[in-house]
């Protein structure tokens, strides 16, 4: 399977990403990563960049990385159709102080929006 | 929205009872509210009733779905302000205000069977009359937008929508 995953910088994006790495490493999907600007983040590129390469080089895992500005629930939905991508992965919301699930506005757009098989990885 | 850019009412909310309050609810039954008394006791009691919780009434992922992630979500809890209604020697409701830098996020739970009878606006109205008597000054909350029974409950004691562009419906009060 062909699968784009989205990473903003957010905690659960984050945690999104060892567990989709984990789980294409298990099935042999293809990965790919789009680093997304993601304004409720506070995580610069670069960060969320060298976080991407531990990762990867911890699980001996190879994944194309790419930087995709503008909108990011758009611009995500917009590459997963033009280059047909079987499913859109990303983080599954953040928790609030006492522990109720907030998504951010990008799995927002995206559950409405795309024509693929969305996960939100908790 | 983050923590720095939630808007408040200028004015602070109305006047709210200080628990213990007692009354009896619609269906005739006499209901106390009083605030959490850190005991073993009521711990068990209080996840006992959320292990009997309708999983309809669950909202954004809580009260959680098993026994040992309620009470490690009690825990959370335990360490803000918290009321409880009993009936008898049975909780059938709990309100809390959870810690967020200087504000305070409200949650409010009625069980099912003791539902539509009262409780719920007698539950928040003591919890904010304790927040105020421990000097909380700010509370916010977020609701579920096809939630209207809850949103009208929140408008009843003052919350304001603060914010709207997501599943989720922000409202804030000042005590």
């Amino acid at each position: 399977m062909n699968v784009l995953l989205g990473i903003g910088g957010s905690d659960d994006s984050l945690r999104a990403l060892e567990r989709t790495v984990e789980r294409a490493q298990a099935a042999g999907d293809e990965l790919t990563i789009a680093v997304l600007d993601n304004p409720e983040s506070d995580r610069e590129v670069d960060d969320i960049r060298s976080r991407i390469d531990e990762v990867l080089t911890a699980a001996e895992f190879t994944a194309e990385v790419r930087r995709v500005t503008g909108d990011p629930g758009s611009r995500l939905v917009d590459l997963a159709e033009r280059e047909g991508f079987d499913q859109l992965v990303l983080g599954g919301g953040q928790r609030s102080p006492m522990g109720k699930i907030q998504l951010g506005h990008i799995s927002e757009f995206v559950l409405l929006n795309s024509p693929v098989t969305v996960t939100l990885v908790r | 929205m983050t923590r720095d850019e939630r808007p408040y009412p200028d004015e602070p909310a109305g006047s709210f009872p200080e628990p213990p309050v007692s009354f009896e609810d619609r269906e005739g039954r006499a209901i106390e509210i009083r605030p959490y008394e850190d005991d073993d006791e009521t711990f068990e009691a209080v996840v006992a009733m959320y292990a009997d919780f309708d999983p309809a009434d669950r909202a954004q992922g809580i009260p959680p779905a098993t026994e040992s992630r309620i009470r490690d979500w009690l825990e959370v809890l335990l360490d803000g302000l918290n009321v409880v209604a009993w009936h008898g020697g049975e909780p059938v409701g709990h309100a809390t205000l959870v810690p967020d830098g200087e504000a305070y996020e409200l949650a409010i739970f009625v069980h099912q069977d003791y539902q539509r009878a009262g409780i719920g606006s007698k539950l928040i109205q003591a919890l904010l009359g304790h927040g105020r008597a421990n000097d909380v000054e700010k509370v916010w909350l977020t609701v579920e937008r096809w939630n209207h029974a809850a949103v009208n409950l929140y408008e009843s004691v003052g919350f304001e929508t603060a914010g709207s562009e997501s599943f989720e419906i922000e409202m804030s009060l000042r005590l």
